[in-house]
């Protein structure tokens, strides 16, 4: 029972890290309408602006804070103006394949240019665990959990209690309705975007040392996070970190008790199960389709 | 599409080349040429389910992969490459269905999700039983068939027959879409709506046309794992899934030689620039954000993309005139 307690806890930590990447799909999702497939690769390429900080004698912290300014400037506002913007109008599927192009690119870029090895990533936490009723816990899930815990919880109190978050949700919500009220849509859209780009480095941050640096491993985590955004519901926030918590906790339990090896499968059978009996994810609404 | 006689005569006259000139090449040369068929067919079919009924299919490679390792298998198993290739069609068929099926029935853009993550399972597949697959170190020594008693050991001979294949894929192909049911996919792809109020069953047609471009995988797979004599996970991975889709998206989707054009760039031509691959994916990939931003139609469109610009332009040019 201790081994259940054990999993659940880690399985938790690492589903919250993928919920933070699901909540920044959505987002833009929901905003923007954009359906980004590169979200894994936007993983990627701040875990390795970090890793090139430290190498240039940073501390990680500092070297978090730099990755984190420029994922905004490149992966938040640098996105949205270079490769969102000038497809208004074309459609979904444009974007989709310009994101999946972006993806290659990305990967390809990273391999070519920095290395095809997988490299150690510094924890941000001790490595050493404590024991609580019998428990093994390391400090590392609880930093993980404690870190996602608060920047979602933090997101949430941006969204709902400030004007600028509930312009966001308005903008999310109805375009149309919002730009007729007097919001900025075009800032808001804006803000969300960096939202994203922070979220991703955050991601990069706490997954990296388990995950290694690696120009693929965005292929793995950006999976999780579309399914854990599509298992909650992607036309809600808060599934997100449900789907997330929910694949973390099973592929762990799954890994320890029926296969290690096909543990990354597990969050592609409970994307299916879910969608064969609610196909709006579990905490979604349906949505209408429009002629 | 009826075939005007240009058509034709350019269609034989790219047959004929096809036939002539592999007579002049080395053992590489034939083996991209070769190479670039067994692309083609699978393009083909990828072809149908993207450009004509307007799904994101991830896991082409994956469904190559199948293919492969089926024909690998039995053929390992004595079963002769004649036989194991209908299996391996009709398996990818079936897998089509079976991953179509949940993720067609909710939206259109839920089956990227799922065919990427059923890839990603394919590749565990691959890796782990090896008692099966022969996890990373594959399967080798795969040998090539006989057709009527003679030998396709060498590689001229069996170019032949994959450039028959081809021929014969196509064809099938092209009759599909002219049939009435290419013509129901392609009211799916223009207005799915529109096209179940004219009576068109959506999910029957939308899984239909994804499951036989992943037969269509399955056939070049079966003709990949002889022609390459060793296989192992690698070349059924998400990233050339990816590079599947891309090419039928550069090439023109929903053109029917767009394929033949799209895998030339994304498959060919880094195989042959192996020194620079990354680099050139790397270009690649960037190309095609720019690509879908200018010129969503593919490279096949690049004429009518320019028409419609000039009309554009003429309109605008026209209009201080006429006020």
């Amino acid at each position: 029972m201790t081994d259940f307690f054990q999993l659940l806890i880690s399985g938790i930590a690492t589903g919250s890290i993928y919920a933070m990447a699901a909540l920044g799909f959505t987002l833009l999702w929901q905003a923007a309408g954009t359906i980004n497939f590169a979200q894994g690769e936007f993983v990627m390429l701040p875990a390795f602006a970090m890793l090139i900080g430290i190498a240039a004698g940073l501390p990680l912290w500092l070297a978090f804070v730099v990755a984190v300014a420029i994922s905004v400037l490149v992966l938040g506002a640098g996105f949205k103006r270079l490769v969102v913007d000038p497809m208004r109008g074309s459609g979904v599927v444009a974007v989709v394949v310009a994101t999946l192009g972006l993806s290659i690119g990305l990967k390809s870029f990273v391999k070519a240019g920095y290395s095809a090895e997988p490299h150690p990533f510094p924890s941000v936490f001790s490595e050493e665990v404590f024991k609580l009723a019998g428990v093994t816990i390391s400090y590392s899930d609880v930093g993980a959990l404690v870190f996602a815990g608060l920047m979602v919880l933090g997101l949430q109190m941006l969204l709902n209690k400030t004007i600028t978050g509930r312009a966001m949700q308005a903008v999310a919500q109805n375009t149309f309705a919002a730009e007729a009220l007097g919001i900025n849509v075009k800032r808001m859209i804006l803000y969300t975007f960096g939202i994203n780009a922070i979220l991703v480095a955050v991601t990069a941050l706490l997954i990296t040392p388990t995950y290694l640096a690696k120009f693929d491993m965005g292929d793995n985590i950006g999976l999780k996070a579309f399914f854990a955004a599509i298992i909650g519901g992607f036309n809600n926030s808060r599934g997100a970190l449900l789907g997330g918590v929910l694949v973390g906790v099973l592929e762990n339990l799954a890994g320890a008790y029926l296969t290690p090896s096909y543990k990354d499968g597990v969050a592609l059978v409970l994307f299916l199960a879910v969608i064969l009996v609610k196909p709006d994810g579990l905490l979604g609404t349906p949505q209408e389709r429009k002629v | 599409m009826t075939l005007s006689k240009r058509h034709l005569a350019l269609l034989a006259l790219a047959i004929i080349a096809l036939t002539v000139l592999p007579t002049m090449l080395k053992t590489y040369g034939l083996y991209l040429l070769t190479l670039w068929l067994v692309y083609i067919i699978a393009a083909f079919g990828l072809n149908l389910t993207v450009g004509y009924a307007g799904l994101k299919s991830l896991c082409h490679a994956g469904f190559m992969g199948i293919g492969a390792y089926t024909v690998a298998i039995l053929m390992k198993a004595g079963v002769s490459f004649w036989l194991a290739t209908p299996v391996a069609i009709v398996l990818c068929f079936a897998f089509g269905l079976l991953i179509g099926f949940p993720a067609l029935r909710v939206q259109l853009h839920y089956l990227g999700f799922a065919t990427l993550g059923f890839n990603l399972l394919l590749m565990l597949f691959f890796r782990n039983e090896e008692w099966l697959t022969g996890g990373t170190f594959g399967i080798q020594n795969i040998k090539r068939p006989e057709l009527f008693g003679y030998s396709l050991m060498g590689n001229l001979p069996f170019y032949y027959v994959v450039l028959a294949l081809t021929v014969i894929a196509g064809a099938a192909l092209a009759y599909l879409l002219r049939s009435p049911w290419g013509r129901a996919f392609a009211a799916l792809r223009d207005n799915p709506i529109r096209a179940e109020s004219t009576g068109v069953n959506i999910t029957a047609y939308t899984l239909m046309s994804f499951a036989i471009g992943a037969a269509y995988a399955g056939l070049a797979g079966a003709l990949f794992a002889p022609l390459v004599n060793f296989i192992e996970p690698a070349p059924f991975g998400i990233g050339n899934s990816l590079l599947f889709l891309l090419m039928v998206v550069v090439g023109g989707s929903g053109r029917f030689y767009g394929p033949v054009l799209g895998s030339a760039i994304a498959l060919l031509l880094p195989e042959y620039l192996r020194f620079a691959k990354d680099w050139y994916l790397a270009v690649f990939g960037f190309a095609v954000v720019v690509m879908m931003i200018w010129l969503p139609g593919g490279l096949l469109s690049i004429k009518e993309t320019w028409q419609l610009h000039r009309a554009k332009r003429d309109v605008k040019s026209a209009r201080p005139e006429a006020a």
